[in-house]
């Protein structure tokens, strides 16, 4: 079967000989003109005046565009449309559109944007947390608390008590290939448009919007994305939106991409956070209770920011069993980019505060960490009872919702009852019942020497003055599915030829995560035929509708099995048709090596198909998956958000200059969970590239803005990704060898985001190696820069 | 201008460029090679990475702030002249396919280009040859894999360019003394050695450059003369060259080097140009006034040699009269003391939040010179003379290297700006002479040399 092969990217040929094609490499019609935004320069204030004379003088400009040449919606937002195309005469921070140039070529609309005059009336920015706090600058009414048992009564009562505060930044995505969008107009007043989008569906949706058009006016493709993470779920809408407006009111075809400073400044990033903990402990490291405390920083608009912070929430257990748990979200509105989804969705940020409430607590207990870990773990796997939830009744939707984006989610307010403590049941209540960590801890610990590890590195520690090393642990658990429970589903459409060759799309979008090979390799195994008579083509809202975003790790899961539907639909008609002529029962009918068998005939699947054409039998089909078993309350928080789990644990190993703060990964050993893998190279490649990230958001990858509200970290120069040797030295990298409990996609994991968190035990070692200069907890921020690094080791050899 | 090179073994001509045009733009917009890619356009991700070909051999330079009067005599190889005539994988391109060096495949015509350039030239230092290619999905691990899998092979004949005779051009005078005439002539003019500072100015400022004068081919401007008494380097001395020149004789240095940038900058990169631009953050500036350099300037025929630290004279003001031109830079032979800190957030292709150079010569237990300079720490690269006043004369012990530590702060009033705050900036320069001090008692003091 081609499911478990570790086949290569279907694209790497094409990407080793730039054959690959990117919405900038689409050849375009003649006379395609370019754009670029005009910024506005302050974070925070009302425009009294535009002069845009001189722009409109400038060479090779076409049209300029204000707020006010817009026909239709003035709206990129993907959630609660407060986020204007163009500056509606408010500026909310520095990078925001405030005017459009289209021009004859990319650089002359980027020289025109900057001989724009425009008078503002500034007012003071909110920038931080105290800022929001004291200004009440927040997105819903109050903080979200979810709740289980009584954390407050559980830590007081408890041996030990732990608390602090921690600043967790955001992070660029840093896609390669910056947002980029060709708008050509068709005829009559049809548009097709070229997004570098994780959400063509979106995308047509805010396109036909704009224009005042039904969506079937509007058909989007995309072939590829140089890179995503999250970036490109809501931030291409801009682009396209600007292209298509353009392409209608000029009849070319537009495109827009922005240079990398401008992509940096003007789109969103990664939710920061500050996080504050108290937590209470026994004598033996048992956790009895904990309390968090989240502030996310989410900007100036909404955008995806509500099921970004409920997810953080619904990620503060991590691994962990925890009795008695209340964490209240407070999500802050700011005058800085929108934070938007970053691979992980606020996962990331949650986990990594109870892993420092559990670093915090093995410290001042002077356990083992991993110890202490283990110790509090869930119960193993194990079988419940499941119930299919009640479909929930449905109100009357507003066609000008984008019903499938992540921002559309349901608020309002309502009284924080918590759950009853006790059972293994996540702090919103969902039974854990597929928890395997405890043998995969097990194995990684043995696999990567750990014990003996952490007993040389004291060695060394006791003996070296100015390198100290330090290593740890952190495991994770990943709860898969969109938590706005419709988005949980997927189309596809199948095409045999009569050659036998077959043509497939769904709704996903390719990022370079290899979904295309993975759902090919799907549909080569269900009509059991060689991997080469598998094409998928681009991503295009005309061959599959109301697609949700290729985002929260589903990808696979959802389209691989509309494909594998679809497949089953054709393949389940040509045995009828070719068991009816050979009067054998249809279930005798075998797709096996290439062939089909009926009775004593076989036939290559290619004469199979051919037969089935002059038989008359449609040799095309759509697939449709919905995700079972989930159901979500975001307001009272509980139900069951996740259909399953994904787990991964990791040992990093740091060395740090304590001089100067400097420091290096030298080895990382990781065990991860894929379930039965469609396909362990690419897996692999989703597990070494996401704990580079991963470490890279905690350790070298700092935002900063200044006391204007202006980030100064806005191109390579400053803002500063991993590079080739930072990877660790010694990079163990192994697949857990298991199955998904769930009835997945030939029972597979989600593989997406969950490594990325397996970085935190980089910032985790840092932590340890800091405390080998001292006498108390680091209490390091993140991310830990060398900068961070030898604050940790002030305070430490200061004692405080 | 006229230029004339080779791409992908095609001779071009062209006619009435615009020198400031550069080598991505053209293929991409002129040329329609699209798969040669624009991921910042400031020379920092790689993803426009070509191999150019000349006198030196076959090197990999991001061709985003490349202009094309650079390329005069050149050959260009991009991607699409990775592959063979006949559509054959280049060993890189199949390791890269079968090793799953690549995911989302917008950075991979890059590192293919550094890999080709690296593999031409038989380099085994992979994470070096590549510090200069950014990649967000792979985690690089398995690019390692490809370019360790691809070694053994035999470089192919397609890709093996030799530069082309080119005519002279007026605005790329071929000798120094051609250059003092032209500058003489358009002292206003912007001098562009290797454009990896001015490039942004294009790129990123959008400024119109006119006139420009290119010194690439100025070949007499690339000597390295070493004798018994002082080390010489013209001022387009390429820092991969400077490094190669330094390794046995100021080891720390080289490596400073080695992390300056990138392979794609170091390529085009001068000594020369990181001098005359008087950044205060430049590398080589520290380290060349620790090791007492003289700075060898021309204006017409009249010649003048200063010492380098004089050059600078305050933020964005140097001793540079209209007209007047870097020739070269040379130090005294000497036996090693140096040692270059480079300190930044990210090890490789970081610009130094710090740079410190320490070279402190001990007799018989006693310091008998202290040289030290810093980048970063003062609007120009800036002596610790009064660290150095502590430390002369004072026996070589713990005790002197804490006595002089406060007298940092008597020649240094650092800022605090995105890379480091001041407070940082200040004790990691103190941090950096106890670094000295412990590397000369045997310390273990770098963890780039520590393994797991």
């Amino acid at each position: 079967m081609s499911v478990t092969k570790p086949l290569p990217h279907d694209a790497a040929p094409l990407h080793v000989s730039g054959n690959a094609r990117y919405v900038d490499d689409i050849p375009t019609p003649k006379g395609t003109l370019h754009l670029a935004f005009g910024l506005s320069p302050i974070a925070k204030g009302k425009i009294n005046e535009m002069d845009l004379s001189a722009v409109k003088a400038a060479d090779g400009v076409v049209m300029v565009m204000t707020a006010d040449d817009l026909p239709f919606a003035n709206d990129v937002s993907p959630s609660i449309h407060d986020e204007p195309l163009l500056s509606d005469g408010t500026v909310h921070y520095i990078g925001q559109p405030v005017f459009l140039v289209v021009a004859t070529s990319h650089l002359a609309a980027r020289k025109a944007v900057r001989l724009g005059k425009i008078d503002y009336a500034e007012e003071t920015p909110i920038l931080t947390v105290e800022e929001a706090l004291a200004a009440d600058s927040r997105f819903e009414d109050g903080p979200r608390i979810y709740a289980k048992g009584d954390a407050d009564a559980a830590i007081k009562s408890s041996a030990h008590v732990i608390e602090g505060t921690f600043e967790l930044g955001g992070q660029e995505h840093f896609y390669l290939e910056g947002q980029a969008a060709l708008a050509v107009p068709n005829e009559g007043a049809d548009m097709l448009v070229h997004s570098s989008t994780q959400h063509p569906t979106e995308i047509q949706h805010k396109v036909a919007d704009a224009l005042g058009v039904p969506m079937h006016a509007v058909r989007v493709e995309t072939r590829r994305m140089g890179g995503g993470f999250g970036g490109k779920e809501s931030q291409g809408n801009a682009l396209a939106v600007a292209c298509a407006i353009a392409a209608r009111a000029t009849g070319k075809a537009c495109k827009m991409r922005y240079d990398r400073d401008d992509d940096m400044i003007i789109t969103g990033k990664r939710h920061a956070f500050r996080i504050s903990y108290k937590a209470g402990f026994d004598e033996n490291g048992h956790i009895q209770g904990v309390s968090f405390h989240q502030y996310a920083i989410c900007g100036w608009a909404q955008d995806l920011s509500l099921p970004v912070a409920d997810r953080a929430m619904l990620h503060s257990d991590n691994a962990y069993l925890l009795p008695n748990a209340r964490i209240e979200s407070h999500r802050l509105k700011t005058n800085t980019q929108s934070a938007t989804a970053y691979r992980g969705f606020g996962g990331p940020q949650g986990m990594v505060g109870i892993e420092r409430v559990m670093d915090h607590a093995a410290y001042e207990l002077g356990l083992d960490p991993v110890e202490l870990r283990r110790r509090n773990y869930y119960e193993p796997a194990h079988k419940v009872a499941e119930a299919e939830p009640a479909e929930k009744p449905l109100g009357h939707p507003d066609p000008h919702e984008d019903l499938t984006s992540r921002g559309a989610v349901e608020t309002g307010n309502a009284p924080v009852r918590p759950l009853p403590a006790g059972g293994n049941t996540t702090p919103y209540g969902m039974e854990v019942s597929d928890f395997e960590l405890h043998g995969m801890t097990e194995a990684l610990l043995k696999s990567s020497d750990y014990a003996a590890r952490k007993a040389a590195i004291e060695k060394w520690n006791a003996e070296n003055k100015v390198v100290k090393k330090g290593i740890a642990f952190s495991p994770v658990k990943f709860g898969i599915s969109f938590t706005l429970t419709h988005l949980n589903q997927a189309g596809a459409l199948v095409h045999v030829y009569q050659d036998g060759s077959v043509h497939l799309n769904h709704g996903g979008t390719e990022m370079g995560q290899g979904l295309f090979q993975k759902v090919a390799q799907v549909a080569a195994s269900r009509f059991s035929i060689p991997q080469e008579m598998v094409k998928i083509t681009a991503t295009d809202t005309a061959k599959v509708p109301n697609t949700s975003a290729t985002a929260a790790s589903s990808g696979s899961d959802l389209n691989g099995m509309a494909v594998k539907a679809a497949c089953d639909t054709i393949r389940d008609r040509m045995a009828d048709y070719l068991a009816e002529r050979h009067q054998a029962d249809p279930s005798t009918v075998t797709f096996t090596d290439g062939h089909v068998s009926v009775g004593e005939e076989r036939y290559t699947f290619a004469e199979a198909a051919a037969l089935a054409y002059q038989g008359r039998i449609s040799l095309s089909a759509t697939g449709f998956y919905k995700t079972p078993k989930i159901e979500w309350d975001r307001i009272a928080g509980r139900g069951r958000p996740f259909f399953y789990f994904a787990y991964g644990a990791s040992i990093t190993e740091v060395a740090v200059d304590t001089l100067t703060g400097e420091n290096r990964i030298l080895r990382t050993d990781i065990l991860h969970d894929a379930g039965a893998s469609l396909n362990p190279a690419l897996d692999i490649g989703q597990v070494e590239g996401g704990y580079v990230q991963g470490a890279g958001w905690l350790t070298t990858e700092q935002l900063v803005w200044d006391g204007k509200g202006n980030l100064r970290t806005h191109a390579p120069s400053t803002y500063k990704i991993p590079a080739c040797s930072d990877r660790p030295d010694i990079f163990n990298v192994a697949l857990w060898d298991g199955e998904n409990r769930e009835d997945t996609i030939y029972r597979s994991k989600a593989v997406g985001e969950p490594p990325f968190m397996l970085g935190i035990s980089a910032w985790l070692a840092l932590s340890n190696a800091v405390a080998a200069c001292g006498d108390s907890y680091p209490a390091l921020d993140a991310p830990a820069t060398a900068e961070e690094i030898w604050n940790g080791i002030q305070r430490v050899k200061g004692g405080t | 201008m006229n230029v004339t090179f080779l791409l992908n073994g095609e001779t071009v001509e062209l006619e009435g460029v615009d020198p400031t045009a550069t080598l991505l733009d053209w293929l991409r917009e002129d040329r329609g090679l699209t798969g040669t890619k624009e991921g910042c356009n400031e020379g920092d991700c790689g993803a426009c990475t070509v191999m150019v070909t000349d006198d030196g051999g076959a090197k990999a330079l991001n061709s985003c702030i490349l202009f094309l009067p650079q390329l005069h005599g050149k050959a260009v190889r991009t991607v699409e002249g990775a592959s063979g005539p006949n559509g054959e994988a280049h060993p890189v391109q199949r390791a890269m396919v079968d090793l799953h060096g690549s995911q989302c495949g917008f950075c991979t015509p890059g590192f293919v280009m550094s890999m080709v350039a690296s593999h031409a030239n038989g380099a085994r230092d992979h994470d070096t040859q590549l510090a200069g290619n950014l990649c967000r999905c792979t985690g690089y691990a398995p690019i390692i894999r490809a370019a360790e899998a691809a070694e053994e092979q035999p470089v192919p004949a397609w890709v093996k360019d030799k530069p082309i005779a080119a005519p002279a051009s007026p605005m790329l005078p071929g000798s120094s003394d051609e250059l003092a005439k032209l500058y003489a002539k358009y002292p206003d003019a912007t001098l562009i050695a290797g454009a990896t500072d001015v490039g942004l100015w294009v790129t990123k400022q959008l400024r119109d450059l006119d006139p420009v004068i290119f010194l690439n081919r100025c070949d007499d401007l690339k000597e390295i003369t070493i004798t018994d008494d002082e080390l010489r380097f013209g001022a387009m001395v390429d820092m991969n060259r400077m490094e190669e020149a330094l390794t046995d004789l100021h080891p720390s240095y080289a490596e400073m080097i080695r992390r300056y940038a990138s392979v794609q900058v170091r390529h085009a990169a001068t000594v020369g140009g990181n001098i005359a631009n008087g950044s205060p953050i430049g590398d080589n500036p520290p380290a060349l006034i620790a090791l007492d350099a003289t700075l060898h300037l021309r204006k017409g025929d009249a010649r003048r040699s200063i010492p380098l630290e004089d050059f600078f004279i305050d933020y964005g003001k140097q001793d540079r009269a209209p007209g007047e031109f870097v020739e070269a830079v040379s130090l005294p032979r000497q036996a090693d003391r140096l040692k270059a800190y480079k300190l930044s957030k990210r090890f490789d292709q970081d610009i130094s939040a710090v740079c410190g150079c320490f070279n402190i010569t001990i007799s018989n237990g006693t310091v008998s010179q202290a040289r030290i300079a810093f980048g970063g720490m003062a609007g120009i690269p800036k002596r610790a003379s009064h660290v150095e006043a502590a430390l002369n004369g004072k026996p070589w012990t713990r005790e002197t290297v804490d006595a002089a530590l406060p007298a940092f702060a008597g020649d240094f009033t650092p800022m605090t700006d995105m890379r480091a705050s001041a407070t940082y900036r200040l004790e990691t320069a103190k941090a950096m002479l106890e670094r000295y001090f412990f590397e000369d008692q045997g310390e273990v003091t770098n963890v780039l040399e520590v393994s797991a």
